[in-house]
């Protein structure tokens, strides 16, 4: 297989399969838990749970004050990578492009340069909370396959990003072949491992807010 | 293109210098070649010495499943370059479209150059060989395969010119009905040297030759055969448009204010990261331009299955298929699996909790 059939196949088949794996994988364990359902709560509710649902679900943002205290590493790493994340995928121009085909939609971009510096960043944020995880013994303790498999596959995109942009080392098709290949290994492991947390954050948070609004309490 | 003895008794200096070119229209020649292939300067003189004295080398030239763009393209030079002088000083023995002589004839001109330069000639290919049935393309009854095989049995070298001769090229698109390959795909004893493009530029080729009179060996060639002083560096990093790239500035459509600026044509399809080749350098048409500065996208012709790249418009970002649909077809079956699971799951739990049977303290007490 020729560089140039394999750029082709990762940007045909190989995406189609990827996206079938990852969309499929998302509604099935988004179901799995909505269909779980929950137990009628006989108790008179004290508040709305809408509306304290809906808050908490962007309340829960920002962190408070005694938990940052306690965190602050881990909170301000989270918060740099998340963030890099999301400039990074959402607002490099070939990327927005790959929206647009797919949503029918797409939005400005930030210059190159920018992105460049952002996924810097990102990855040495990501190399420094990987070191962090393994040198604390708690998260250490805490830590699975899962959130190392997790780690690994969202940080090897940004690497294969930065060096087909860069151009290092071997040919143009075959760098950008590889980074889509990267992208492909994030989406078909993306619904089965933690990384699931991008979509369930959104169903937790509510719950949370949820609870706390049927009892009335702050949430 | 002759069979003419004394004209190919000529050095190519001689050969040069009855057409009325200038010691020093040479020397610049020479010059331009060497910095063109990143040679020292200090190797101009044994360019120079080295072209002076070499005997016109015997060209046979064959031509398979192609359009004779490739050849269009090396020879219409609007005005006689010293490039289009030293193509005219090799000694063409045999070229379909070049040459006077016809049917048995030509075939008799190339097997006596085969004969006369045995081991020493160049072979030229442009287009593909189909292996599907040796009947699609035949030249006076004898198969591209055969003809191919034959002739470059005798050769130093083969350079293979164009696309479909050096990666198969249009021929080899999909769903490649005549089952057309590459010269390198068959022939594997033989030093080959491939000039992709469609059509490959012009001065490549010269380039190409002057390094086989200067060093009597071939170029470095990349990991696809290219010669790397032409392929080394990408169309993309040449580019003039390259600052608007980085700074996020792009032509959305061809007749937007971004095109009329001369904004990055990457939106539009341009395959310029992807591809390999000396059109941002070297320019076509005398250096006047290249399809970029034209304001087309690069097509990404010198690469290997560019006509099978997912379409000469869309961005190299962008997904080859419909992934739309493919999204709403999972999405709608990963909600019918979710709530089969989920159901299952239900009637489980309302089996199970129908099944439960309540321990009272008498059946303890039991």
């Amino acid at each position: 297989m020729t560089e140039t059939e394999l750029l082709t196949w990762v940007r045909g088949p190989g995406f189609q399969i990827a996206t079938i794996i990852f969309v499929m994988g998302i509604m099935l364990r988004l179901l799995e838990i909505l269909m779980l359902g929950r137990k009628a709560d006989l108790a008179e509710a004290k508040g709305s749970e809408m509306s304290s649902g809906l808050r908490t679900i962007f309340s829960r943002t920002l962190p408070d004050a005694s938990t940052f205290k306690r965190s602050t590493f881990t909170i301000t790493a989270g918060y740099i990578f998340h963030v890099g994340l999301f400039v990074v995928i959402f607002l490099f121009a070939p990327h927005i492009l790959l929206f647009k085909d797919v949503i029918g939609f797409g939005w400005p971009a930030l210059p190159s340069t920018v992105i460049d510096a952002t996924a810097v960043v990102t990855i040495i944020t990501l190399v420094v909370v990987l070191a962090h995880r393994l040198k604390d013994p708690v998260k250490r303790f805490l830590s699975t396959f899962d959130d190392y498999l997790g780690w690994f596959v969202t940080i090897l995109p940004l690497i294969t990003g930065y060096i087909a942009f860069h151009r290092i080392g071997i040919s143009a098709p075959a760098l950008i072949a590889i980074h889509i290949l990267s992208v492909e290994l994030l989406m078909v492991v993306f619904p089965f491992t933690k990384l699931m947390h991008t979509f369930t954050l959104v169903l937790a948070r509510w719950y949370n807010g949820a609870i706390s609004g049927f009892r009335g309490v702050q949430s | 293109m002759t069979n003419d003895l004394s004209r190919k008794d000529k050095t190519l200096g001689e050969a040069l210098r009855s057409q009325g070119v200038s010691r020093r229209s040479f020397l610049k020649f020479c010059a331009a070649t060497a910095s063109m292939m990143a040679l020292p300067p200090s190797m101009i003189p044994t360019i120079a010495n080295a072209l002076e004295k070499a005997r016109r080398p015997s060209v046979i030239w064959l031509s398979f499943q192609e359009c004779t763009g490739c050849t269009e393209s090396l020879t219409r030079a609007h005005t006689a370059t010293i490039e289009s002088l030293i193509f005219d000083s090799i000694s063409l023995d045999y070229h379909h479209t070049l040459q006077a002589a016809a049917g048995h004839a030509a075939e008799a001109a190339r097997e006596a150059a085969m004969e006369e330069n045995d081991g020493q000639y160049l072979l030229v290919v442009d287009g593909s060989i189909p292996l599907g049935n040796p009947g699609y393309s035949t030249i006076a009854g004898i198969s591209n395969y055969d003809m191919l095989m034959d002739t470059a049995k005798g050769a130093a070298a083969i350079i293979s010119v164009g696309t479909c001769a050096a990666f198969g090229g249009i021929p080899h698109a999909r769903p490649n009905p005549t089952g057309a390959v590459s010269v390198s795909d068959i022939i594997k004893d033989k030093p080959i040297i491939n000039v992709p493009g469609c059509p490959p530029i012009p001065v490549v080729i010269t380039g190409v030759l002057t390094h086989f009179l200067t060093f009597g060996a071939i170029p470095d060639l990349d990991d696809l055969g290219r010669p790397k002083t032409f392929f080394g560096q990408s169309i993309h990093d040449r580019c003039y448009r390259r600052p608007f790239y980085d700074k996020g500035l792009f032509a959305e459509t061809f007749d937007d204010e971004g095109a009329r600026l001369g904004w990055c044509l990457y939106k539009l399809g341009c395959k310029g990261p992807t591809t390999y080749n000396a059109c941002a350098t070297t320019k076509w048409n005398g250096g006047v331009s290249f399809p970029i500065e034209s304001g087309h996208p690069c097509l990404g012709c010198s690469e290997p299955d560019f006509w099978d790249g997912g379409g000469f418009y869309k961005a190299i970002s962008m997904p080859t298929e419909n992934i739309t649909k493919t999204t709403i077809y999972a999405a709608a079956a990963g909600v019918a699996a979710g709530v089969a699971i989920g159901a299952t799951g239900r009637m489980k739990k309302a089996s199970a909790s129908k099944a439960h049977q309540k321990v009272t303290i008498d059946d303890l007490e039991k």
